[in-house]
């Protein structure tokens, strides 16, 4: 394997002209918040969170002044506590369940109590856990991803060795590249990975299937991990899709993230198709760099949007234009994007996901200025590299696993984005963190 | 990490964090509960004569929005056969021998005694605790803080249950007195080998603004009960602290009142208690709050470099001194610090009314109040009346002057 190293994280980022949306309270308002908690028995916040993050446990610590508590109640069930603190839809998870939802008075607000402890534990450098009786045993985790991360880690408390290999510039996957800046910006992920690390954790840069063979790291290592995520972002096969000014969306959010070559500054109008998650962050992001025109197409209605009600909210008071409805036929354009050309669109009978299905209007046609066009319509799957494990069973494209993260290989385990299809930095934490328990019986001879 | 096992005269147990004679403690089940959650000892429910309670036991004190700052009850001893609480101690000792049981007693006549101490023994109990403090029912049949209130009979009933028990014999102390040095010498004469306090205040919850009556409402009445929770804190460990202090206190204490988290504990602890009781935090929150308790405790002691719990008993007390006894020479002054101040002002109008006048609201342009260090008494108030953490700060002013008590003032003025 060539010896590669990970990059340094350019100082000049578009990112940093992002605020941070939610900032880390400070002491008085987190004990404010705290004592707002009322301290649920069997909490539904805690059973709303895929790591099962004792919330009413950290908070009361909170109210009790026992910081450092809070923090380790917090990362010996999630390890990216921060991070997840900061970018988790709370508002559809733990603060979505929480109980003052029934008086119609907001819910606490977990994320920041979360981000307060963790950050106040970082701050002093307290160390919670150190790496367990070595037992010889070495894992590849493929990817390096929270999903690979969260496994590594469990595995090194084990004390097993885990290796991580990573194709891209830097650790942590979307957590560090992908998630939007206003929630997480990209050197507080890296920051929070090098204490991840910390434990024991080695990564080598370079390409599973190409730098070095899965043939090789079956040798090696007692068991795999797969954490490779999705692919990149897909297109709709329209003319003109590849001229320039159009943007996949994962590609352009990365190039706010970590770059600072594309100039934002310069643009008029961009439209956004697509009615996901990444389509309103691509929205909101450029929203925020100062496109002063914003414009998110959807063929759908909003009620079929798989993006969060609260996303679409925030996006609506940043000035983001919606239309629904509406699905490009081409984008327009000699040498560079000038415009899209849509056809309006009506919802017919029910589509396999239950989500009535758009159908064109004939005759509707009509032509939108745009000079940035980004496609927000979902990310490949990383099909073409699972394929080539002979005896992994895919399902849909994705790895099939069993409810313990099992595939159909009993030295290969998987979790993350590439199991799921694409969920949250938190499910990939979580299910990292099951295959490690089974890793761990695998290796220790337990049932497989 | 620091060891938070106890010693208590005798009685061993894992942590000093016990679940107070009460509800909590009324079964086996819910003791093995607690043990199993990480209590290091329980005191049972308080066994004697069988009694009937009253329904409708608790009444709440709730401030500003926070519920139970105080709790009072009217609840007697258990209302329970003895025969099932022995044999449900019995098994919790089987279950977790490691773990401190101890009995909680009332009974009248010598006699009674006798045969009490016995069976808890048979029992299996670790030690026994004199309930000489419940403020309501019982002290009306010559019981409970009837006896807490009267050092004498205090002092004979602790000697007969010194010659009846093995197992090391405490005991609980009423705050309801004028003097709580009285009981607890009256205590250490008797020969007890600890002392617990203290038990509730005798109270008037509330009153019912529609129905005229007292809470909590028993079918048109009510009566007085015992206060605990948060509230008394304060008069606990004042209490606890008198106790320490007092050279003739020779024996452990087990401090008791209010106790709801780490912080608290390390507080009794500081005043001179060797074991802290919880009644009311964890009737409110359940026995789970032990795992933040035993957590923060340890933290604690790590960061103070306290590797047991004795490193630390008293470490307060000593610094607890009479009036007479202080510096007149120590001085402080208000500070406020303009970056952290919101400008609510309620530093200036507490001083202003409540105060010594020395908060002035002429500061150039805005909201930030300025103190006249000079006219300042240090009197706390306005620190204490601010929201902001860190915002109104104590200074310490340098008199140049050396330390000087009353006594000693008195003397210079006589000479002057
Ligand atoms: C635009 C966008 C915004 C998002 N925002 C949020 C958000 O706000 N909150 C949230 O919770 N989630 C968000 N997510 C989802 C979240 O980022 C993912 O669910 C999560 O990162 C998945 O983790 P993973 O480890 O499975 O995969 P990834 O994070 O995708 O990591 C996989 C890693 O594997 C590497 N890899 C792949 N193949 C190979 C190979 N052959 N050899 C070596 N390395 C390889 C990749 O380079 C990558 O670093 C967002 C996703 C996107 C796309
Ligand atoms: C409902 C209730 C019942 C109690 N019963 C007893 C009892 O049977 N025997 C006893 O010694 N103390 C009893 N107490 C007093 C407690 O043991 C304890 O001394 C007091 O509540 C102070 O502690 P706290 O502030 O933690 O509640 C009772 C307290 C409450 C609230
Ligand atoms: S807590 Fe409520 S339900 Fe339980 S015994 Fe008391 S009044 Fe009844």
């Amino acid at each position: 394997m060539k010896a590669k190293t990970l990059d340094i994280l350019p100082e000049e980022r578009l990112e940093n002209s992002i605020p941070d949306q939610k900032p880390v309270f400070s002491e008085m308002q987190a004990l404010a918040e705290a004592h707002r908690c009322f301290y649920c028995y069997d909490a539904p916040c805690t059973a709303a969170c895929p790591t099962r993050i004792n919330v009413p446990e950290f908070i009361r610590k909170i109210s009790t002044g026992n910081y450092k508590g809070s923090a380790r109640t917090i990362l010996s069930s999630n390890i990216f506590g921060l991070s997840c603190a900061k970018v988790c839809p709370v508002e559809v998870l733990c603060a979505g369940a929480c109980v003052y939802h029934g008086t119609h008075q907001e819910p606490i607000q977990i994320g920041r109590l979360q981000a307060f402890s963790v950050q106040w534990a970082y701050d002093r450098d307290v160390q919670f856990f150190g790496k367990g009786a070595p037992t010889g045993k070495k894992v590849a985790l493929i990817g390096g991803g929270p999903a690979s991360l969260s496994c590594a880690f469990e595995l090194a408390k084990l004390g097993h060795e885990p290796v991580v290999f990573e194709k891209g510039r830097f650790p942590g996957g979307l957590n560090t590249i992908g998630v939007a800046p206003y929630k997480l910006h990209s050197h507080v992920s890296l920051r929070e990975i090098e204490r991840v690390l910390k434990i024991g954790i080695e990564i080598r840069p370079g390409v599973v299937g190409e730098d070095v063979s899965l043939d090789e790291l079956e040798k090696s290592f007692d068991a795999l991990f797969l954490g490779v995520g999705l692919g990149d972002d897909s297109r709709l096969g329209i003319p003109g899709e590849d001229l320039s000014g159009c943007w996949g969306a994962l590609a352009l959010i990365e190039k706010i993230k970590i770059g600072k070559e594309f100039s934002p500054s310069s643009l008029a109008h961009a439209v956004i198709l697509g009615g996901g998650n990444t389509a309103i962050d691509a929205a909101r992001e450029l929203a925020k760099l100062g496109v002063p025109r914003v414009t998110l197409a959807y063929r759908r209605s909003e009620a079929q949007m798989t993006g969060y009600a609260h996303e679409v909210a925030w996006a609506r008071r940043e000035g983001v234009f919606f239309s629904f409805l509406v699905s490009p036929v081409a984008i327009l354009g000699k040498d560079r994007a000038t415009g899209v050309r849509f056809v309006r669109m009506k919802l017919g009978e029910p589509d396999g996901t239950g989500r009535p299905k758009a159908v064109p209007s004939p005759g509707t046609e009509f032509e939108m200025d745009a000079d940035a066009v980004v496609f927000g319509t979902g990310q490949e799957k990383r099909t073409a590299f699972l394929e080539k494990i002979p005896g992994l069973k895919l399902k849909g494209g994705l790895v099939d696993v069993d409810d313990e993260g099992r595939t159909s290989k009993s030295n290969y385990f998987a979790g993350g984005d590439c199991i799921s299809g694409g969920k949250e930095v938190v499910n990939a934490v979580a299910e990292g963190k099951r295959a490690a328990s089974s890793i761990d019986l695998y290796l220790n001879g337990g049932r497989n | 990490m620091a060891d938070l096992s106890i010693d208590f005269a005798g009685i061993k147990s894992p942590n000093p964090f016990w679940l107070a004679s009460g509800p909590l403690t009324n079964s086996g089940a819910q003791v093995s509960r607690a043990f199993e959650l990480g209590w290091g000892g329980a005191v049972w429910k308080t066994l004697g004569e069988p009694v009937v309670n009253v329904y409708s036991r608790y009444g709440g004190m709730d401030y500003r929005g926070a519920k139970i700052t105080g709790l009072n009850n009217i609840e007697l001893i258990t209302d329970r056969p003895l025969e099932e609480n022995l044999k449900e101690i019995r098994e919790v000792k089987k279950r977790f021998p490691g773990h401190a049981v101890i009995a909680s007693l009332m009974v009248e006549t010598r006699e009674q005694w006798r045969e009490i101490i016995k069976q808890v023994e048979d029992a299996g109990c670790d030690g026994i605790e004199l309930n000489f403090g419940c403020p309501h029912g019982m002290c009306e049949r010559g019981m409970g803080s009837a006896v807490g209130q009267e050092p004498k009979v205090l002092s004979e009933i602790t000697g007969w249950t010194k010659e009846f028990a093995a197992i090391p014999v405490l005991v609980k102390l009423t705050p309801n007195i004028g003097n709580i040095v009285e009981p607890g010498i009256a205590a250490v004469r008797g020969k007890a080998d600890g002392i617990s306090l203290i038990n509730t205040i005798k109270s008037i919850v509330g009153v019912d603004l529609d129905r005229f009556t007292p809470y909590p409402y028993v079918g048109g009445r009510s009566t007085n009960g015992g206060y605990c929770g948060p509230a008394v804190k304060p008069i606990a460990l004042h209490m606890v602290g008198s106790l320490a202090r007092e050279k003739e206190i020779t024996i452990p204490i087990s401090g008791i009142g209010g106790v709801s988290d780490w912080r608290d504990a390390a507080e009794f602890i500081l005043m001179g208690a060797s074991s802290v009781q919880v009644c009311t935090a964890a009737m409110h929150y359940g026995f789970r709050i032990i795992e933040e308790m035993l957590e923060g405790l340890s933290d604690y002691m790590d960061s103070k470099g306290f590797r047991t719990i004795a490193d630390f008993v008293g470490k307060g007390a000593r610094n607890f001194v009479e009036w007479g006894d202080l510096n007149l020479n120590y001085r402080i002054a208000a500070e406020i610090s303009k970056d952290l101040c919101i400008g609510c002002q309620l530093c200036y109008v507490a001083c202003n009314d409540g105060g010594h006048q020395c908060i002035h609201l002429d500061g150039p342009g805005g909201r930030v109040p300025r103190v006249e260090q000079e006219d300042c008494i240090g009197c706390n108030l306005c620190s204490l009346v601010c929201p902001v953490p860190g915002c109104i700060t104590m200074k310490e002013i340098d008199t140049g002057k050396p330390y000087m008590n009353w006594k000693e003032f008195q003397k210079s003025l006589a000479r002057a």
